[in-house]
């Protein structure tokens, strides 16, 4: 009845499944090959079959931003997003920021500005950051307020994020 | 959810083949709303057919010197896009009035036109939702309908159009282009999108198997006087309460032309014909605009938590309307309203 392409052909479905499909994705400059049913979350496949628990399940409807990560250079959300669909991405999560050792310097600034409290939205919060400086519109404290807005922190230390993500950025 | 087959089209044709083949199958590309729905049960498709890699996303400018825009190219793209900002500010500025960065960088400009309403309801599927299941009635109806529509309802159905996007292309007179199994047509954007009347399980004009291919903008842009207005109960990350489109046309002190677009106010972008042909040859001030609000809102009708809909959305098209006048347009970061 359908039929994928001919680089990603499915299996074909058995057991009363539809069948799983097999792909691989690069994460944190680690190749992954996976065979997964379609249904999976790329959240879902980050903490349950990859073992990158960094990445945060909140509130798993797009409505929170715990689980922003980086594919192929911009910040999405890893809850919405079927992994079948990013056969070949390139993924960055929270575990892939810091290089040798030294951390990233959004990480070193959200310690420096006490930019959290129970931690949870935290990576989410970095990796959103992240996109945000990769993407270069943000400049004032008002962008950035609105630029960040994706991402909730229950905790409410918002003018601590503002300031962590100004202090990567250079801003005064 | 439940369990699907996986197809990833390569072309436009072998989309719309699968698509005819496949009974039950939905077209999936940012999957930003689909995925949603399909975890809440809400939408159920037998499989999904990936148009995501379809090389549709460009964004080209016309013999006629407007835009085509593909269906793939994503919010955020669209929003920065130099020629978009530049020529189509108010569209810009709609975009980025809508949902998150990260939402904006997933989802694709033609799923944001087929995006679902976001009516508690709706979603809730252990209640009654016509457009959800037809003729299993309206719970919004008498129900928690803050959200819900004031203009152009129906018994059947009083949910809205969530999207900021498609105030603006209404505004815009924008064109959609669709491919199905039969060929290739171009829906005008007020006939993309359809009143909930008898069939609000229906959203839109377009057939089974058809997918949108891309958005067309005419060459008018209204580059100088526009503004987007959005109220909402957050000032950011928050679906509309009201929100309006106006493109303005000034010459000598009055206004030329007039194009004027609401959001969260009804089961489409809503046009009022009369309401922008009262506001055309008039001199642009605030008892011309305050006519062309009472216009507009003349029909609304409110279910009880929404009637407050009825004078904010008023004030927010005299509001708008002067912002557009001034050539002073709402500022999606400032959230202070001028």
């Amino acid at each position: 009845m359908i039929s994928s392409d001919d680089s990603d052909p499915p299996a074909p479905a058995s057991g009363g499944s539809a069948g799983s499909v097999s792909l691989a994705v690069m994460v944190n400059g680690t190749r992954y090959p996976l065979t997964l049913d379609p249904r999976c979350t790329l959240l879902d496949v980050l903490r349950e079959q990859l073992d990158l628990t960094g990445t945060k399940k909140g509130c798993d409807h797009g409505q929170c931003g715990a689980c922003t990560i980086l594919v192929d250079g911009r910040r999405v959300l890893a809850c919405l997003t079927l992994a079948v669909m990013k056969d070949g991405a390139n993924i960055t999560t929270i575990e892939g920021l810091a290089k040798d050792g030294v951390l990233h310097p959004l990480q070193q600034a959200f310690i420096e500005h006490d930019a959290f409290q129970c931690g949870y939205c935290t990576p989410g919060q970095i990796c959103s950051a992240v996109g945000l400086i990769a993407e270069g519109r943000a400049q004032t404290a008002d962008e950035i307020r609105e630029s960040m807005s994706g991402n909730i922190c229950r905790c409410g230390a918002y003018p601590n994020i503002v300031a962590a993500i100004q202090q990567a950025m250079g801003l005064p | 959810m439940i369990n699907f087959q996986y197809a990833r089209a390569v072309s436009v044709s072998e989309a719309v083949r699968l698509m005819a083949g496949t009974p039950g199958a939905k077209f999936i590309a940012g999957g930003t709303n689909l995925v949603d729905l399909m975890k809440m049960d809400v939408e159920r498709p037998t499989a999904l057919i990936d148009v995501s890699r379809l090389p549709l996303d460009t964004v080209e400018e016309t013999p006629g010197g407007g835009l085509h825009i593909g269906a793939l190219v994503r919010n955020s793209d669209l929003a920065y896009h130099p020629l978009v900002e530049r020529r189509y500010p108010v569209l810009s500025s709609a975009l980025l009035a809508g949902a998150s960065q990260q939402l904006r960088n997933m989802a694709s400009i033609g799923g944001n036109l087929l995006q679902r309403t976001r009516c508690a309801y709706f979603y809730d599927v252990a209640t009654p939702c016509n457009k959800r299941e037809a003729g299993s009635g309206c719970s919004a109806l008498g129900g928690l309908n803050r959200m819900n529509a004031i203009l152009g309802t129906s018994d059947n159905c009083i949910a809205v159009h969530p999207s900021d996007m498609c105030v603006a292309l209404a505004a815009l007179e924008a064109k959609v282009h669709v491919t199905g199994t039969r060929g290739e047509r171009v829906i005008a954007f007020a006939d993309f999108h359809r009143l909930p009347e008898a069939e609000p399980q229906r959203d839109n004009n377009l057939a089974a198997d058809e997918l949108v291919t891309g958005i067309e903008l005419p060459q008018r842009g209204f580059e100088t006087h526009y503004s987007y207005l959005k109220i909402r109960d957050r000032s950011s990350y928050a679906f509309a309460l009201v929100s309006v489109a106006v493109c303005l046309e000034l010459g000598g002190g009055r206004i030329r032309e007039a194009r004027l677009a609401l959001g969260g106010v009804a089961h489409k972008p809503w046009r009022d014909a009369g309401a922008e042909a009262a506001l055309s040859g008039q001199s642009a001030n605030e008892a011309t605009f305050m006519r062309a609000a009472a216009l507009v809102l003349s029909k609304a009708k409110g279910f009880g938590h929404n009637t407050f809909k009825i004078d904010l959305a008023r004030r927010a098209v005299v509001r708008a309307l002067s912002q557009a006048a001034g050539g002073t347009p709402q500022s999606q970061s400032n959230k202070k309203i001028a």
